[in-house]
């Protein structure tokens, strides 16, 4: 590296310049202290939107929360383990159709069918993971799209689920014998739930099995030579991704209170891919961001409606070629 | 129907299902074995190909009629104009990400194919698109089994396809420099081969071979849709890994022997038509899990 120095630096002075600008600022202003006041004075504008909003607004902000809560957990397979996952929906499917099945057929109440699914998608995601993991990412990417289309398959073809025509009749969850029915209720119940999972995501980014994804991301080869056990580690990126998908599946079905295949389309998964690409993999601010314009932008846009996936698909070449680090990425050192 | 006469109507089906499988899956084992991308746009191009077929033909129909005659020349337009439009897919969305993380390019080739679908879907409304050709159901018949003519014509366009590739990976030097950049790009640029060149004609004959499938395809179940693409760009892929991926005599075996998979799978008492996709997945899962080199494919050695 020493021996070339002009040939080496000024890319990387260039790089440095840009991107250095905003958190240069964060730190003059002391980081931690404004991080909080940002973060509050966010936390305070999303609490007070049912205050002023019309429900069209709440359902769309709380839609946004919903696929907050995917993207993050896609984003633990995607960004965190680098593993391309094209199945996702169907862990999204697992917890919508165990509370759904269960709170319709056996009249299960709500908040016990959650543990259930949780077993349920991690049961998918090992058996789904454990053998293929071991394979490379690509092989990975169209064995988790094939899953996902079994699974798609199945609810369709199987009675327990509903057929074609899905599951009708979901019991609303109530909390402390308060039936949750307005709109409003799940706004809050999924914010609430995001900045759960913003919480796990965070803790889970900075842990010992955070810093052996990135390895393992990185460069494969050398995080096994240091003893880490891939696999193994990959698996907890797969199982751990399909819990939040499987979570935010039952709160889905509760809210819906009726799903059919057909929302687990192929369409369903690369939209939450979308997200996690668009926003930045591996950061949670990314993701988050990726959420917020993948939800609002054909709301905003509703002239171009069924275009919408087109220029989506252009989006995703474009951001991919020119910004391959994503809207708002991670600071890789 | 005697069980003679079941596993012959099976095999017919199953040649005809696999036919279109090898083909598909040839585009996706070229393109794996000369720059390691699964191009997920590959069944798109399947599906751009019906359609181009299905234009073409609409316009040549009008002089030479629906049969054979306008048949034929509307495939070669098809593979012509899909051929050029893998070029511009490639220079566009792969080329400049050749260097980088292989998880860029991958998301690249998805975008493409979401591109490409909802053109589609964008164009036709998302409708079924009636596929007129005038071939009829005149055919032979061996017992019960009934074999059509167009099955037969079929089968043979396929195997005239694959043999013509045969012959030009292996007897020419396009064909050879593909070979050797199979093995080593950078050795190749060293030896004066424009790599770049050969990964476009790579490109260029499988999406032709993909577009000829589609063709195919429209005139054999006589309707084409937006999403045509999709399922079976699974079962190439799937098909392509079967033979072993990278390997172009394994893409071809490959899609045979899981067109037949199929054709007897579905047979069985507990696997109706209706898990015929499960099936196949199922299948594809089990081999990445104990053989993923597959059929034909070389064990790949990793160096660092």
């Amino acid at each position: 590296m020493d021996a070339n120095p002009i040939a080496t630096s000024p890319p990387e002075n260039g790089k440095t310049k840009a991107s250095a600008r905003l958190p240069a600022l964060l730190d003059l202003m002391g980081r931690r202290a404004s991080r909080l006041i940002v973060y509050s004075l966010l936390f305070c504008a999303f609490m007070t939107i049912p205050a002023y909003a019309n429900n069209y607004v709440l359902e769309v902000m709380s839609n946004v929360w919903f696929y907050v809560i995917l993207a993050l957990g896609l984003n633990i397979v995607v960004g965190y383990a680098g593993l391309l996952d094209l199945g996702y929906a169907a862990f999204f499917a697992v917890g919508a159709y165990t509370t759904g099945i269960l709170t319709a057929k056996f009249g299960v109440n709500f908040w016990l069918t959650i543990p259930v699914a949780m077993f349920f998608s991690i049961l998918a995601g090992v058996i789904i993971g454990g053998p293929t993991l071991r394979l490379r990412t690509d092989y990975l990417a169209i064995v988790t799209l094939g899953f996902g289309e079994i699974t798609r398959i199945a609810a369709r073809n199987l009675k327990i689920s509903g057929g074609a025509s899905g599951l009708i009749g979901i019991e609303r969850p109530s909390f402390f014998g308060y039936e949750l029915s307005q709109i409003v209720h799940y706004y809050y119940l999924f914010f609430f739930l995001s900045i759960l999972a913003v919480f796990v995501s965070h803790r889970l980014q900075h842990s010992r099995l955070g810093r052996a994804w990135q390895y393992v991301r990185e460069d494969e080869d050398a995080a096994e030579a240091m003893g880490i056990p891939t696999v193994g580690i990959k698996l907890y990126a797969y199982v751990i991704g399909a819990i939040f998908g499987g979570v935010a599946g039952c709160f889905f079905a509760a809210k819906m209170t009726a799903i059919s295949p057909e929302t687990f389309m192929f369409t369903q998964s690369v939209l939450i891919l979308l997200a996690v690409v668009l926003g930045g993999m591996g950061k949670i601010p990314g993701v988050i961001v990726g959420a917020f314009a993948l939800v609002l932008f054909p709301e905003v846009f509703r002239g171009i409606g069924s275009l919408r996936m087109l220029v989506f698909g252009v989006v995703l070449v474009i951001i991919i070629i020119y910004r391959p680090q994503g809207i708002w990425p991670d600071r890789r050192d | 129907m005697t069980i003679r006469d079941l596993i012959l109507q099976q095999l017919a089906n199953g040649l005809i299902l696999g036919s279109f499988y090898s083909l598909v899956a040839l585009g996706y084992s070229m393109v794996y074995g000369i720059i390691k991308l699964l191009n997920f746009a590959h069944g798109d191009i399947y599906m751009i190909g019906a359609f181009v077929g299905f234009a073409a033909l609409s316009v040549i129909s009008g002089f030479l009629g629906a049969g054979w005659l306008g048949i034929l020349p509307a495939m070669a337009c098809s593979m012509l104009a899909v051929g050029i439009l893998g070029i511009v897919i490639q220079r566009i969305a792969y080329r400049p990400l050749l260097s980088a993380p292989r998880l860029s390019i991958l998301i690249s080739a998805l975008g493409v194919s979401i591109l490409l679908y909802n053109t589609v879907m964008a164009i036709t409304d998302g409708e079924y698109m009636a596929f007129n050709v005038g071939l009829g159901w005149k055919g032979v018949s061996m017992g019960s089994v009934y074999i059509t003519y167009t099955q037969i014509v079929l089968v043979s366009a396929t195997a005239v396809l694959m043999i013509a590739l045969y012959i030009f990976v292996h007897k020419t030097m396009y064909g050879k420099a593909m070979r050797a950049i199979s093995i080593d790009h950078d050795a190749c640029r060293l030896m004066g081969i424009d790599v770049n060149k050969v990964i476009a004609l790579t490109f260029c004959i499988g999406s032709a071979l993909a577009a000829a499938a589609g063709v195919m395809a429209g005139v054999y179940y006589g309707s084409i849709h937006f999403f045509m693409g999709f399922i079976i760009g699974l079962k190439a892929f799937t098909a392509a890994v079967i033979g072993g991926i990278g390997s172009i005599p394994g893409a071809m075996v490959g899609g045979i022997v899981l067109g037949m998979l199929e054709a007897f799978g579905t047979q069985l008492p507990f696997v109706g038509s209706e898990w015929k996709d499960v099936f196949a997945f199922a299948i594809l899962i089990l081999l990445l899990v104990f053989r993923p080199t597959g059929i034909l494919g070389r064990t790949e050695i990793e160096r660092m």
